[in-house]
C-alpha cells in the first residue's frame, strides 16, 4: 500500500470540494446545482482529456468527487464510441457507472423505507 | 461636535471593515472544513480501491465500480441513521460534493416523502437531485460520445 496515494487523494479530494465549497459561499449556488455542474464538468474535462491525469495522481481523490462519476460517464462514452460507434455513444456513459447508479438506487430506496427522518433539534 | 462626526465616519469605516472582513474569514474556515472532510472521504475511496485491486484483485473497471457502490452504500446508511446531515453541517461541501453526497441527496428527501407513499412519495422523490444530476451527466456523456464518433472517422 503506497502511502503517497492517499496523500494525493486527500489533496486533490479536497480541493475539488474546496472548489465546490467557494461557488456555495460567493455565488449562492444550491447544492443540487453544485451536483449538475460538477458532474458536467466532469465530462467535459474528461473529453478534453484534461481529468484522465488527476485521475492517475489521485485516485479516489479524482473519482469519489461528482467529477469523477462524470468522468466515468464521458470516459464510457468515448470508449463506447470507439468500439461500437453511435450505439456505443449512447451505451458507453450508463455501462460505466451502472455500478453507482444501480447501488444509488437500491441502497437509496432501502434506506429510505427503512429509516425514517430524524426530529431536527 | 465635529469631533463626534468624525468619530462616527471612523465607526463606520470600521464598520465596513468588518463587514469586509466577516464573510471572508466564515468562508475561509468553511473551506478549510471542506478540505478536510471531502479528502478524508476521497482517503476512504482511496482504501477502497486499495482492497479492490490487492485483495480481490479486480480489474480497473471492476475497482471504479466497487468503489462507486461501496461510497453510495456508505453515503445512504449514513444518512439513514441521520449521521450524514450531523457530518454536512460541519462540512459544508466537503458532503456534498464527493458521491456520498449523491446518495444523501437520494436518500434524504425519499424518507421526508415517504407518508406521500411508497411510489410516488419514496421512489418519486428519489431524484429530486439524482434526476437533474443523471440527465446532465448523461446527456453531456452521450454528446461527448457522439462528437468522438465524428471525429473517429
Amino acid at each position: 500500500m503506497d502511502w503517497i496515494d492517499f496523500f494525493w487523494a486527500f489533496v486533490i479530494g479536497g480541493a475539488i470540494c474546496v472548489v465546490g465549497q467557494l461557488l456555495i459561499s460567493l455565488t449562492r449556488l444550491t447544492p443540487a446545482r453544485i451536483l449538475v455542474l460538477f458532474v458536467t464538468l466532469g465530462v467535459v474535462l474528461t473529453a478534453f482529456g484534461l481529468y484522465e491525469p488527476l485521475v492517475e495522481l489521485a485516485g479516489a481523490g479524482a473519482t469519489v468527487p461528482l467529477t469523477g462519476f462524470g468522468y466515468a460517464l464521458g470516459k464510457g462514452a468515448m470508449e463506447g464510441a470507439m468500439e461500437n460507434g453511435v450505439i456505443g455513444a449512447f451505451t458507453g456513459g450508463i455501462t460505466a457507472t451502472a455500478g453507482g447508479v444501480a447501488a444509488a438506487i437500491v441502497f437509496g430506496y432501502l434506506n429510505a423505507v427503512i429509516f425514517t427522518p430524524k426530529t431536527k433539534k | 461636535m465635529g469631533e463626534k462626526r468624525q468619530k462616527t465616519a471612523q465607526e463606520q469605516r470600521y464598520q465596513q471593515r468588518v463587514n469586509e472582513k466577516m464573510p471572508r474569514s466564515k468562508t475561509v474556515s468553511q473551506c478549510v472544513r471542506a478540505f478536510i472532510a471531502g479528502g478524508l472521504i476521497c482517503c476512504i475511496g482511496q482504501a477502497v480501491r486499495v482492497f479492490g485491486e490487492t485483495t480481490l484483485h479486480l480489474d480497473a473497471e471492476g475497482v471504479a465500480a466497487l468503489t462507486a457502490i461501496v461510497m453510495v452504500f456508505l453515503g445512504a446508511t449514513l444518512t439513514g441513521f441521520g449521521v450524514y446531515d450531523k457530518i454536512g453541517t460541519w462540512a459544508g461541501a466537503g458532503s456534498i460534493v464527493p458521491i456520498t453526497g449523491f446518495a444523501n441527496s437520494i436518500v434524504s428527501p425519499a424518507m421526508e416523502f415517504k407518508r406521500e407513499g411508497l411510489i410516488l412519495g419514496t421512489a418519486a422523490k428519489m431524484f429530486t437531485i439524482a434526476g437533474p444530476v443523471l440527465v446532465y451527466g448523461i446527456g453531456a456523456s452521450v454528446i461527448v460520445g457522439l462528437i468522438a464518433c465524428l471525429l473517429a472517422k
